[in-house]
């Protein structure tokens, strides 16, 4: 089992944002969260991630209990993909990857050659090991997003977590990361990742969960849990949900505009 | 095949590192060599060596005892002040420029140089001889980081944000302190030497100086050189680095603390040296790369190469000596307008 939460409960200050949140990960799954915005997403996140430790229940990631590792042993668990974003400075690709290793070993760490060959391996392994030598600042919003992907891998943690990975991506590139983030998934690694597209919920992923005002709505197969119904109470948006394909692909679309 | 490409790419790399530091070395030595040699009473090359030479092999002295004198106690605690303070407040600006995630950051970000002047002008005030001037400066150029410090970790919100607010808040309040001791000083002895000090001078550098601010200098130094990897990823946001198995809140206050005590034992000797700490990370940026692990050798080095040719230019230029914190200034102002409109150019 990749995540365990129970009964998580966080709130900031007096305002309650996560309410009694319980649901297990299988390994190797690929978890969609879906939810409008402010409605506890990232908190989630950064409370599995350990950024945030004044919450209440249990988190258990590859079967330890996060609240009792230290910050350098979480990283080892478990590797963020936060949103792509332009860096003050300007580093080579490589060296953006080469930061997965962290603090290291000791007060005098600095990467050593065997860092770097796993930076090289990741990116090759994205499918973007000719932009090793890169600066970061001066390639696209996708292969930005892939390199932030690649850091992950090279972190060799087994579990990843992406804050809306695509949303600022254009649909090409937003294809690009999640087929890419998919393909990992089947190659044994969970991924946990949250989305503002039902559609996308659809095609890359195991599992949806649905979360709405701090609450779990649905949790199970994206067919199972996103229903038409649900998708209106979440976003107060109308929409049905068709089918494609002999059912192997659904969409949703806002009912309003079939009338017209 | 990729592999391979890859390979002679890293080496290329590695090589134009060691070249462009290697050559920075060569220029530190030439400049301090050239340093020894001019001044108002120029001793010539051979002299220099062989004053040098003397320390550590039996040489007949061909010098006059005046030649050895000024070049003991007046040429190289200048030579060797200007360098480690050239150095310092160079490596102590990169780090700040990591640790705050702002290139504009300079070492006096959080007030130590503020504090520093206070306590320079309330040691003037009570009539302390230059010792005293530099205890009393250096002391409180810590506490008032160390105030910074706690009024940041009293607050609430975003850490790189409170510490830059307090340390603004502070900075300004001991400036108002430094103009409060300028009101009640004696004009005619007094409001000089605090407006002197203020502008920042080598002049006058000791043996004893060297020797006061060696030891912090050496130790905020290799803290911060050893750190250099971990900055580079704390420059990528406190929230990435976590996850990425670094003690942010740990690692900032470290970085802050040596670079505080380098910062505030260059000041407390010289005084006020402005722009070194925010421009020569900047050149050295240009230079080298982004990358801590070569960018921090590299403006550790630049630093002390820049402030030599400064105070060599100082020591040239006029016989009534320019203070070094007025040219560095001149110098750095014009600099930084140009980076500014640089950067506009590129968007």
């Amino acid at each position: 089992m990749s995540v365990k939460i129970e009964n998580l409960s966080f709130a900031y200050g007096t305002h309650q944002v996560l309410k009694n949140i319980s649901l297990e990960v299988g390994d190797g799954t690929l978890v969609n969260v879906l939810g409008p915005n402010g409605t506890g997403k990232s908190t989630l996140f950064r409370c599995i991630l350990g950024l945030y430790t004044s919450y209440h229940g249990s988190i258990i990631v590859n079967g330890k209990d996060i609240s009792k590792l230290n910050i350098r042993e979480r990283a080892r668990e478990m590797a963020f993909i936060p949103q792509s974003h332009k860096p003050v400075y300007d580093y080579d690709v490589v060296d953006v990857v080469l930061m997965s290793s962290g603090a290291g070993s000791g007060a005098f760490f600095s990467p050593k050659k065997a860092h770097v060959d796993r930076a090289l391996d990741a990116l090759e392994r994205v499918g973007i090991g000719h932009l090793a030598h890169r600066p970061y600042t001066r390639i696209s919003g996708g292969e930005q997003q892939l390199v932030l992907i690649a850091r992950a891998l090279a972190q060799n943690a087994n579990t990843i977590i992406m804050d809306e990975p695509t949303s600022a991506l254009d649909y090409g590139n937003t294809v690009r990361v999640l087929s890419c983030v998919r393909q990992l998934s089947t190659e044994g690694l969970t991924v946990i990742q949250s989305t503002h597209q039902p559609d996308q919920a659809f095609l890359y992923a195991d599992k949806t969960l649905v979360l709405f005002e701090g609450e779990v709505l649905a949790y199970g197969s994206p067919k199972d849990a996103i229903t038409a119904e649900l998708i209106s109470k979440i976003y107060g948006v109308e929409v049905e949900v068709n089918s494609l394909h002999d059912d192997r692909v659904r969409v949703c679309v806002p009912k309003i505009e079939i009338g017209r | 095949m990729s592999n391979s490409t890859t390979d002679r790419k890293q080496n290329y790399r590695d090589r134009k590192t060691a070249i462009i530091l290697i050559g920075l070395g060569i220029c530190l030595v030439i400049l301090a060599i050239f340093s020894f040699l001019v001044g108002r009473f120029p001793i010539s090359p051979d002299k220099v060596v062989g004053i040098l030479a003397s320390g550590i092999v039996p040489v007949d002295q061909f010098w006059t005892d005046q030649e050895a004198i000024i070049f003991f106690n007046v040429r190289l605690p200048r030579v060797l002040l200007a360098m480690l303070v050239g150095c310092s407040l160079s490596a102590a600006g990169a780090a700040y420029q990591g640790t705050f995630q702002n290139p504009l950051v300079s070492p006096d970000i959080l007030g130590a140089s503020q504090g520093a002047a206070f306590g320079a002008a309330v040691a003037i005030l009570l009539g302390f001889a230059s010792f005293g001037i530099s205890v009393m400066a250096f002391s409180f150029a810590i506490v008032t980081v160390l105030l910074v410090i706690a009024v940041a970790q009293a607050a609430r919100g975003n850490q790189v944000l409170t510490v830059v607010l307090a340390g603004v808040m502070i900075s300004s309040l001991f400036s108002a302190g430094v103009s409060f001791t300028k009101l009640i000083a004696d004009p005619s002895d007094q409001l000089p030497a605090i407006t002197y000090w203020l502008m920042g001078s080598l002049t006058g550098a000791k043996p004893s100086d060297v020797t006061m601010v060696l030891p912090f200098m050496v130790v905020g130094l290799v803290t911060l050189f050893v750190l250099k990897w971990r900055i580079n990823i704390l420059t990528m946001g406190d929230e990435e680095a976590a996850t990425m198995g670094v003690n942010t809140k740990a690692l900032r206050l470290i970085i802050i603390i040596a670079a505080t005590i380098v910062t505030a034992a260059s000041v407390s000797v010289t005084g006020m040296i402005g722009w070194v700490g925010l421009v020569i990370p900047h050149l050295s940026r240009m230079l080298i790369g982004s990358d801590y692990r070569k960018l921090m050798p590299a403006s550790m080095l630049m630093g002390a190469c820049f402030l030599l040719l400064v105070d060599d230019v100082s020591r040239l230029a006029t016989t009534a000596e320019i203070p070094i914190g007025i040219l560095t200034a001149f110098i750095g102002a014009p600099f930084f307008l140009y980076l500014i409109t640089r950067e506009g150019k590129k968007r």
